[in-house]
């Protein structure tokens, strides 16, 4: 019986413990929900926001976060999870909550600058130490002798997108020639030594078991594998042609509004445009709009002819239909 | 008769030492070198960087959440599996059987479909989360959701260790108890629980072990809220998807602990259940 009263006593303290911690300091709280990659980067910008908003407002802020594949985090929002925010790296990922739970505007695209997409980023290559293979744009890849490393395009956005960007490329060098980029893009994907079902995986597919010639990811994403892997002395390619990754913020409003957040939220998505937030934002890797920020980074992003969505497919909704839907381009492309 | 045994393929002395060698082998690289990895990979940045790494403020709330969720189910699923191990072997009723069966549905249904079934029902768009929702009552997405969907994932554990052994021992002692007068809280102090306690905290240690380890249902029902609703493995994974590999071992290793915490103290209590076993079949005799 002593063990039971002890184990009581146990449960009374941790019960408390947590209770005093969860006890909120400050004067309002938002919850933003992110995609996984983004941590550090809310980390810091959630810094420069509480200040900003005290300055403003007087006010204290606590920005609560919650990370993970974007898809997932919609549908937890859909399925009730409070955010005030979302901060995505999938345009589709945010329509869906339009469309499965009308939780946001059916215009929110059109609710902030740039297509609400703060920041982008683009798909580059990160090569092994000296570029043995000569890798610098999309043709290369496609040769014999090389094989390449990305995640399942039918299990992550980080996939598609390097699928899309391969897809554009080929629409631009055969122009009108359906039959000749078909070929490209099949010759492309069976030069794909391993299909890892996200981009985590496929770093460690490409670093730890060394197979593949080149990784193919998000630029602002190749940044955080040099610093991973220091020793490997990874070189870092960007295309002459690549795909616009947007990544797209929106206030959750029937949720912020619920939670009696709506200024707050859309002072937090605004800010994001600031001078300041988006010299941040650069530091992460991530290309901005403002100009003087891109003047301060022009060394580090290589100019590259970013194409977007609506010139390679439409529209993500056509794209998604022709493309990735069940038996689509890139089933039909990916058979052997 | 005797020869014939005595040349039983398993009998020969290089098939006991191939075996040996294999089973040991195996050990080693199954269980043994990702073991040392784990602390080898969470102490690479040194003692500092590991100390750093363990007292970050998210990672003592994940240690929190997790021993609270932890604290919270094995009571809950030590009052319930006693009470379902009495009534199924103390009593008799149609449907007794099933009940048996059904004890071990968490074992059957993988966890992250047993976190969807929550979801559906519980979350906004469910048809008891949707009620709850008008009332401002949200489960999903915040501890009460974890520590529900952890005590259906747990539940078996005790009753399943105690179904087999209250069979075993019978109802006699009991029946006695009851001829002598002894009320219903006196039978259960005094005879089911000492007979039961040995088996009662394997069962609880297994409960513990699962409780803090499990991130297949939690995860779905988490909602990933840093410093909210991250348990300790959820933090493991999101350090790792985040390229802190040092952070993220550093966490394990503290999983890893517990589990080694866990073996010992289940070692000593099959121990102990050897020597009660032991000891009542010397006085049966």
């Amino acid at each position: 019986m002593k063990t039971f009263k002890k184990a009581k006593s146990i449960v009374a303290a941790i019960v408390l413990g947590l209770g005093v911690s969860q006890v909120q300091a400050s004067d309002q709280s938002l919850l933003n929900s992110s995609y996984d990659i983004a941590r550090e980067l809310f980390a810091s910008y959630n810094e420069h926001f509480a200040q900003y908003w005290q300055e403003k407002t007087g006010q204290t802020v606590e920005i609560r976060q919650s990370h993970g594949g974007s898809s997932r985090q919609a549908q937890a929002i859909i399925e009730g999870l409070r955010a005030d925010v979302v901060t995505f790296n999938q345009v589709t990922d945010i329509d869906i909550l339009h469309q499965r739970g009308k939780l946001v505007p059916a215009d929110w695209r059109e609710q902030l600058p740039n297509a609400s997409s703060p920041y982008y980023s683009t798909m580059a290559y990160l090569v092994r130490e000296g570029n043995p293979k000569n890798i610098q744009n999309w043709d290369d890849l496609a040769h014999e002798d090389v094989s390449s490393v990305f995640p399942n395009p039918k299990t992550s956005g980080n996939g598609r997108y390097t699928y899309l960007a391969a897809y554009g490329y080929a629409q631009q060098a055969f122009p009108e020639d359906q039959d000749a980029i078909d070929s490209f893009v099949r010759t492309f994907l069976n030069r794909v030594a391993v299909f890892d079902t996200g981009g985590r995986g496929a770093t460690t597919t490409f670093v730890e078991r060394g197979i593949g010639d080149v990784l193919i990811t998000f630029e602002s994403e190749v940044n955080n594998i040099l610093a991973e892997f220091p020793d490997q002395n990874f070189e870092v390619v960007v295309p002459k042609v690549s795909f616009l990754a947007e990544f797209p913020v929106a206030v959750v409003e029937r949720h912020a509004q619920r939670n009696g957040n709506l200024e707050l939220a859309r002072a937090y998505l605004e800010e994001l445009y600031s001078e300041d937030a988006q010299r941040l934002l650069a530091g992460f890797n991530y290309r901005v709009h403002n100009e003087v920020v891109q003047q301060e980074f022009s060394e580090q992003f290589p100019e590259v002819e970013l194409l977007t969505i609506e010139q390679i497919a439409g529209s993500w909704d056509s794209a998604m239909e022709v493309h990735f839907a069940s038996g689509g381009k890139l089933d039909q492309l990916q058979r052997r | 008769m005797r020869t014939s045994a005595h040349l039983r393929i398993g009998d020969q002395p290089w098939v006991k030492w191939s075996l040996i060698t294999l089973a040991l082998s195996l050990v080693t690289l199954l269980l043994l070198v990702p073991l040392f990895a784990i602390f080898a990979q969470a102490f690479s940045g040194g003692l500092e960087s590991y100390i750093a790494n363990v007292t970050d403020r998210f990672t003592l709330h994940a240690i929190g959440l997790t021993l609270f969720v932890a604290a919270l189910t094995v009571p809950i699923n030590l009052v319930f599996g006693v009470f379902l191990a009495w009534l199924v072997t103390r009593f008799e009723f149609p449907g007794r059987k099933l009940l048996i069966t059904l004890i071990d549905i968490p074992f059957a249904v993988s966890p992250v479909v047993a976190g969807l079934l929550y979801l559906l029902l519980y979350g906004s768009n469910g048809w008891i989360g949707s009620r709850l929702m008008d009332h401002d009552i949200q489960l999903m997405f915040s501890w009460p959701g974890i520590l529900m969907v952890t005590v259906f994932v747990t539940c078996p554990f005790v009753a399943r260790e105690l179904i087999p052994l209250m069979q075993q021992q019978g109802k006699e002692e009991e029946e006695a108890g009851v001829t002598l007068g002894a009320s219903g809280w006196q039978l259960f102090r005094r005879i089911t629980l000492p007979n039961i306690q040995w088996a009662l905290i394997y069962g609880v240690v297994l409960t513990n072990a699962r409780a803090v380890g499990e991130f297949g249902a939690v995860s779905v029902v988490s909602g990933n809220i840093r410093g909210e609703t991250n348990t300790l493995p959820l933090h493991v994974e999101l350090l790792y998807q985040d390229y802190n590999v040092v952070g993220a071992f550093a966490s394990s290793s503290l999983l890893a602990g517990i589990a080694l915490l866990t073996l010992f103290v289940k070692s000593f209590v099959e121990w102990r259940q050897a020597r009660q076993r032991h000891a009542l079949n010397e006085e049966e005799i």
